[in-house]
């Protein structure tokens, strides 16, 4: 059949090249060229001085080497991370159990579609305004330490900012509220997606609604796990936003919040192209491994 | 016998899984709208009230806040009609450009479409931000500045958004069709505009919300690229909230402008929850 | 059908072009002053001051048939500073209207523009020397280029003194007389006794240790860079270890200057006893038109505090390239010169002006007195720290040193890094907003 339709085809698929070209232009101009004008700026000595204007002066790997010298960019790599896992561990979980709970037929829980709408909401909210929001809330005179004492739990202000964990788990929390909803919902489809013969089967065998959720429900979510994992930490990686605002982009105390993002953010708003160029390549080597590795992971595995 | 327990335990345990599923739920309720509540109350309330202490109750400042606000030197306004503009342009350059891409790569047969489309999916993982500084230099080469074009334009090169679309196709757009139009003597461009789109409109529609809120929540670029007051877009603005001489230290403005920048969206997603709740679904049961 | 994708190309950039430029009017040539400025206190002292200005909106006015566009963006973390560079650094090609006609300083980084092309001697605008004999030295030293060349006028004075909450005064020293009060607060160990008696009266002495920041920054004897290398002077570790002390003994918080927290103290309900700050601090900043605030009441008293100090200022520059040139001088001149119009502002503003005869026979007539300060006419003190300001230690990098030092010492205050640590945390946070500086 293939063979009998290819002499029509192929007078048609000179438009899939035609359909390519908006793309394809704007990737290479607003993507590409970036790229590799970002690559190339690592190697200069670039930046402002107050009004005048300090190179570009060819400089080879110095940029790279001044990063690597210091610690730094790992801490901030560490914080990152510490703070994606402790977003996503409990967003996995919660939505695992909800996801499971609204599409259990045999717990006919009521008000699904309201429930529903209030766990995705936040997922709409600006980012930047639920940083700011939670900010003040959370501030040392804020409404949360002022409604902590009135109901006698607190005695003075606990300064939630001021301390490593409370900060990153502000941070967490945010990033939790502001996914978990979104990730019920795709786990939620994946679930109503499996055959629902397979169930009945293992009720008949006389599985109990814990066995069945972790013989049969997880192991065929698997792909949807992996595609919720990548996402969430290419997501994680590029975090920025709600730290970046919640803690006025200090990453206080001591930097312990800092991102990764928020460290290139710091050279790229004092002009330093040079230093903010070759953090973005190594950004983007990290990005790059990262992915590659949760993806063969992940394929091993299946196979 | 073991069937028999089991019996009993599970009719004990369906009523007390749904009675934990409520509680759960109830709580996870309130932990995601608490923070809503007492951003309504302190919008209603003004500075001196606040450093008084936090009380459940909403006062009756709201109108004088929003006054304040209306009157101060933030251009909220100007802001909200930017992002609304930005948003939307994006929103609809990036789902009509990304389904040409879809349909590019599905519909025909071509030397290079595995390279292509290997290329995408590859991409997809870059974040923006690694290449922001190539962009603000090419912005400002382009003397692109203040202008809302490096931020629209882009988003029609969206591998996210392609491989989206390219799902929902493999499942919703059957080749046999495009042949049969192809037969009826329709151009390509003609079928991809009056067959491929319509049969799209459930896809896009949920993209069109994706990108919109995604463009109309970021900050990182426009915060790049934006610098004349009037060009800003609200994001920029809450930001500079937090330097709160701005506002010479009344809260009851910061809270409203808050308010000002989530309840809006709030009260569209309202109306249009359900179509979301199942386009975010939609989109994932193929991943 | 190519055309047709092309068309449908162009159409769309060409729409997203035309709203994207609908942010900007134009108007014949010199018809727009831009002024550039970081808050609003500029913009209300020519609202209430300056002749024939109308306000149109909030960022835009009217002086006869120019329109006036204000600017403003937050200071901020150099937020202000990379806006004005990146436009003067486009200022020879923008169209005439869209050019920076008027761009105000402050003293942390008034050398980065004094000392270049951009700015405009003030002698170009026709403004000679007779004209600005009134005002004080230290004003006009701070924006005098390197080769002894006047490049900005400020209406203000910033000589800084303590604002003391006369009802805690009262209470808790027994009187709210400025020199019972002084005597409290005379020397620093002085200071630090009378904060353990506020502490036990349940008052914060003062709302954050960076509130005294400026008077020990103040009374240093090296500028923050030599040569690119970045000194920290003795004074000012002084300050590190006597705030460590004030913390520890919870005298007194560790909040940012300007934010809510570090705010809640102008209002009765946030006791705390004292701010340090110049005159327009206790106008502009601490919320006096707010009703039930400390300074409504009237009730703060003024009185000279541990050390002298001198704090902010504001100098009005004209960038180079201005086709408003008659405009800027006559706004110059009325704001920094005008007796009768500088006299208006100290009395509806509680401000110091830069005019030393008008303010010395002020501070002698006892008809002034302050509504703010309870009827206290602190001209006298004022016009005493204005003599003896000392500004032979500032650097161009000042306003990024003070402010990152701050940031960084929080950590060391909290108990979140040892001195070493925090120290560390500066230099490096110095360096990535400064990269030619080094430790």
């Amino acid at each position: 059949m293939k063979k009998a339709k290819r002499g029509k085809v192929v007078s048609y698929n000179k438009w899939g090249y035609i359909f390519l070209i908006p793309f394809i232009t704007v990737y290479v101009v607003f993507q590409l060229i970036p790229l590799v004008s970002t690559i190339v700026n690592s190697f200069f000595e670039n930046y402002r001085s107050g009004l005048t204007q300090i190179g570009p002066t060819f400089i080879g790997l110095a940029n790279y080497k001044e990063i690597f010298a210091n610690p730094d960019i790992w801490i901030y790599a560490q914080n990152t991370l510490i703070m994606w896992v402790m977003g996503f561990v409990p967003q996995i979980l919660v939505s695992l159990l909800l996801g499971a709970w609204f599409s259990d037929p045999s717990l006919r829980l009521k008000g699904q579609g309201f429930f529903k709408t209030v766990i995705y909401l936040p997922n709409l909210i600006m980012a930047s305004a639920f940083s700011m929001l939670f900010f003040t809330l959370f501030s040392d005179g804020g409404p949360i330490n002022s409604i902590l004492i009135q109901m006698g739990i607190l005695d003075e202000p606990f300064k939630f900012l001021s301390h490593v964990w409370s900060t990153r788990t502000l941070v967490a929390l945010m990033n939790f509220l502001m996914w978990f909803g979104n990730t019920t919902i795709l786990l939620m489809a994946g679930m109503m997606g499996i055959d629902t013969s397979l169930f009945e089967a293992a009720q008949v065998d006389g599985a109990t609604p814990t066995k069945i959720f972790y013989k049969i429900t997880l192991p065929l979510l698997k792909p949807i796990l992996i595609y919720v994992m990548i996402t969430s930490l290419v997501g994680g990686l590029q975090m920025f936003d709600v730290p970046q605002i919640l803690t006025n982009g200090n990453g206080e105390p001591m930097r312990s919040s800092m991102t990764l993002i928020m460290y290139l953010n710091k050279h790229l708003y004092s002009k330093n192209y040079g230093m903010g160029g070759a953090l973005s390549v190594i950004l983007f080597v990290i990005t790059g491994v990262l992915s590659l590795v949760v993806f063969k992971f992940s394929n091993n595995k299946e196979k | 016998m073991i069937s028999e327990k089991n019996e009993t335990s599970k009719g004990f345990g369906i009523k007390a899984r749904r009675g934990i599923a409520y509680v759960v739920l109830i709580f996870i309720t309130f932990l995601c709208l608490f923070w809503f509540y007492i951003l309504f109350v302190n919008a209603t309330r003004s500075h001196s009230e606040m450093t008084k202490g936090f009380t459940p109750f909403p006062s009756t400042n709201f109108f004088v806040n929003w006054k304040n606000l209306m009157e101060g030197t933030l251009p909220v306004w100007s802001g909200l009609i930017n992002s609304l503009i930005v948003s939307s342009l994006s929103a609809v350059l990036c789902t009509y450009f990304s389904t040409m891409t879809a349909y590019a790569i599905h519909a025909y047969d071509f030397k290079l479409k595995k390279f292509i489309f290997t290329f995408i999916l590859a991409v997809m993982t870059i974040p923006t931000q690694v290449t922001a500084l190539g962009f603000v230099q090419l912005v400002s080469n382009m003397k692109l500045e203040d202008n809302f074009i490096p931020l629209v334009v882009p988003s029609i090169a969206a591998p996210v958004t392609f491989f989206y679309m390219k799902q929902y196709m493999e499942s919703t757009l059957p080749l046999s069709l495009i042949e049969a139009a192809r037969i009826d003597g329709s151009g390509e461009f003609r079928t991809f505009n009056s067959i491929v789109i319509p049969l799209m409109k459930p896809a896009i529609a949920v993209q069109a919300i994706f990108t919109f809120v995604s463009s109309w929540n970021n900050y990182f670029t426009p915060a790049l690229i934006l610098h004349n007051e009037k060009m800003k877009t609200l994001p920029i603005l809450i930001a500079q909230l937090r330097s709160a001489d701005f506002l010479k230290f009344d809260m009851g403005q910061v809270y409203i402008m808050i308010a000002f920048s989530i309840f809006p969206v709030i009260l569209v997603y309202l109306c249009l929850s359900k179509f979301i709740v199942q386009g975010v679904a939609l989109g994932s049961v193929k991943g | 059908m190519k055309k047709k994708v092309l068309g449908a190309l162009l159409v769309t950039t060409m729409l997203a072009s035309m709203l994207a430029g609908c942010g900007g009017k134009s108007a014949s040539n010199g018809k727009v002053l831009n002024i550039y400025c970081w808050n609003e206190e500029f913009k209300s002292r020519i609202t209430d001051h300056y002749p024939n200005y109308t306000e149109v909106d909030a960022t835009t006015g009217k002086i006869g048939e120019v329109t006036v566009k204000w600017n403003i963006t937050p200071n901020e973390n150099n937020a202000y500073q990379n806006n004005l560079d990146a436009t003067l650094l486009k200022q020879e090609d923008a169209a005439a209207d869209d050019k920076v006609d008027i761009f105000l300083v402050e003293a942390d980084y008034a050398l980065k523009y004094v000392d270049t092309e951009y700015t405009m001697a003030v002698k170009d605008l026709g403004i000679t020397d007779q004209d600005v004999a009134n005002q004080y030295k230290y004003t006009k030293d701070i924006v005098t280029d390197s080769k002894g060349v006047l490049k900005g006028l400020s209406w203000q004075g910033c000589p800084a003194v303590l604002f003391y909450n006369r009802e805690v005064a009262k209470e808790v020293l027994g009187s709210d007389d400025p020199a019972v009060v002084q005597e409290s607060v005379k020397d620093w160990d002085t200071f630090v006794a009378t904060a353990a008696t506020m502490d036990a009266a349940g008052y914060d002495m003062v709302s954050s240790v960076n509130d005294t920041y400026r008077v020990y920054s103040n009374n240093v004897s090296t500028k923050w860079v030599v040569d690119n290398k970045i000194q920290i002077d003795d004074n000012i570790m002084k300050w590190v270890d006597d705030s460590k002390k004030l913390v520890d003994a919870g005298y007194a918080g560790t909040h940012e200057l300007w934010s809510d927290d570090w705010s809640k103290g102008f209002y009765p309900e946030g006791k705390v006893f004292c701010y340090f700050g110049p005159a327009w601090l206790v106008n502009f900043s601490m919320a006096a038109d707010q009703p039930g605030s400390v300074g409504n009441l009237g009730q703060w008293g003024a009185t000279v505090g541990p050390q002298g100090f001198f704090w902010g200022g504001t100098w009005i520059c004209a960038a180079t390239g201005t086709d408003n040139v008659e405009l800027i001088k006559d706004i110059m001149l009325q704001m920094t010169t005008n007796e009768e119009l500088m006299t208006g502002i100290v009395k509806k503003d509680d401000d110091f002006v830069n005019n030393k005869p008008a303010m010395e026979a002020m501070a002698a007539d006892t008809s002034y007195s302050s509504a703010i300060l309870g009827g206290q006419n602190p001209l006298a003190m004022y016009c005493e720290g204005a003599e003896s300001i000392d500004l032979s230690n500032l650097s161009a990098f000042d306003q990024g040193c003070n402010e990152e030092f701050q940031k960084a010492m929080k950590n060391y205050f909290e108990g979140n890094a040892d001195l070493n640590a925090a120290l560390d945390l500066f230099y490096k946070a110095v360096e990535e907003k400064y990269p030619e500086l080094t430790h």
